[in-house]
């Protein structure tokens, strides 16, 4: 769609929401009111394409570096990505990334990743992956995103009266468990919530998935329930996570929890293959199964839609 | 602690297997810990006290070899990267991969009798 005119305006035109439709493709939309997952038609998925409320996009996975045959392009790949993120005809408020920049944790694979995701000119407000924090001295991730954060990396701020929790579930890991926050990240998100209106909407992003997708591969938190106990006087609390590379989504009372694509290679669905490794796909499908996300809330609607735009529909 | 650490060098190739001479003391050969498919295998094995025992990554996804006690920590292991770690006194030692700690294994390390 690169090619294709989005301006502003009181509305899209028919042929623009064709248009919009186009790029949209696949991209599956719902959005939740008081818990209840609605999916929407296509001309409502349209119209969320072009939102009111706060939109901020969410990318994740790009492990720069990678290059086996699941995907030996994995810059390519997120160069895709984000073109496509600059064509979105509203800017967003920002970017999150959930993690795994890189593959290695090389200096040269954080400059890549630099170099592209810049090019989006959005803010961007990172949380490591274990990807990320395998350097030597296991510095190069705080050095560059690290600033001003606590602990391993983690951090909150406001935007649009939306407090967003960067977390970290990848550091201090100990054999034979999943994701851990720790006990010193937990106290602090106990203390960050402390005192703030129940009514305030909580985004929460960290890698690996906050609820147990599949303890088999490791692909959950395993002292997240601590965590998600302080969050449940709140209405409205959203769980963004990256790692497994597929989107997925749960609703448990007022949690959302939802995982978003990689740009840079699919991962199988649980039990589906002897392992979660990287998954080769056929050529043409690749595109399919990587992609981004856009998370939007209208204020006053207590609503939130989260659209899975995958790179090829 | 007497554990000797060594790192074994991407360009090493085949692991050559070393015994003694029947007259001296025999050694183990070197054994090989494979990584499959998120999977130490074999998943514990015993060897003699001496033996060293390298790992190495068959994966697309890179992993570590971490002792639980801390005692061998390896670098992360790319694609067909090797970690050795020779072993020379008795006991089970439970390692872990640090990045997928799901991943689990054992080296049980027996006295060398000298037989």
């Amino acid at each position: 769609m690169s090619t294709h005119d989005h301006d502003g305006g009181e509305g899209p035109s028919r042929r623009k929401v064709l248009e919009c439709m186009t790029w949209a493709g696949t991209g599956m939309l719902w959005t939740i009111t008081g818990g209840v997952p609605h999916s929407l038609g296509l001309v409502d998925e349209v119209m969320a394409a072009e939102p009111k409320g706060l939109t901020f996009l969410q990318i994740s996975d790009s492990h720069m570096g990678f290059d086996k045959p699941a995907n030996p392009n994995a810059k390519g790949t997120l160069e895709e990505a984000i073109a496509r993120i600059k064509t979105i005809p509203k800017k967003p408020a920002f970017m999150i990334h959930t993690g795994d920049i890189t593959h290695l944790s090389k200096v040269s694979e954080f400059d890549d990743a630099e170099k592209i995701i810049s090019q989006a000119k959005l803010d961007v407000h990172y949380v490591p992956g274990e990807h990320d924090i395998i350097d030597p001295d296991l510095k190069l991730y705080k050095e560059r995103y690290g600033r001003g954060t606590k602990g391993s990396g983690y951090y909150s701020f406001d935007a649009n009266g939306v407090h967003f929790m960067g977390l970290v579930n990848v550091a201090n890991l100990k054999g034979g468990g999943m994701g851990s926050l720790g006990d010193e990240q937990l106290a602090w998100i106990e203390a960050d919530l402390k005192g703030r209106s129940a009514s305030t909407p909580i985004v929460v992003f960290a890698h690996i998935p906050l609820w147990t997708v599949y303890p088999q591969w490791g692909w959950g938190t395993e002292d997240s329930a601590r965590a998600l106990t302080t969050m449940k006087r709140f209405g409205s609390v959203t769980v963004l996570n990256g790692h497994i590379h597929q989107v997925m989504q749960k609703v448990e009372g007022n949690v959302t929890f939802h995982t978003a694509r990689s740009t840079a290679f699919p991962q199988p669905a649980p039990g589906s293959a002897p392992s979660a490794g990287p998954m080769k796909v056929p050529a043409e499908q690749l595109r399919t199964m990587l992609g981004t996300a856009s998370v939007t809330f209208k204020r006053g609607e207590k609503q939130l839609a989260i659209i899975d735009t995958p790179l090829q529909s | 602690m007497s554990f000797v650490r060594n790192f074994a060098l991407g360009a090493m190739g085949i692991v050559v297997a070393i015994a003694m001479s029947a007259a001296g003391p025999v050694y183990a050969a070197d054994t090989e810990v494979k990584i499959d498919n998120f999977t130490f295998n074999p998943q514990q094995i015993t060897v003699k006290a001496g033996t060293t025992v390298v790992w190495i990554n068959h994966d697309d996804i890179p992993h570590t070899i971490v002792s639980k006690t801390f005692i061998f920590k390896s670098k992360a292991m790319d694609t067909d990267d090797k970690f050795s770690f020779t072993f020379t006194t008795p006991g089970a030692f439970a390692y872990f991969c640090s990045l997928h700690p799901h991943m689990t294994g054992t080296i049980v390390v027996e006295a060398d009798t000298g037989k």
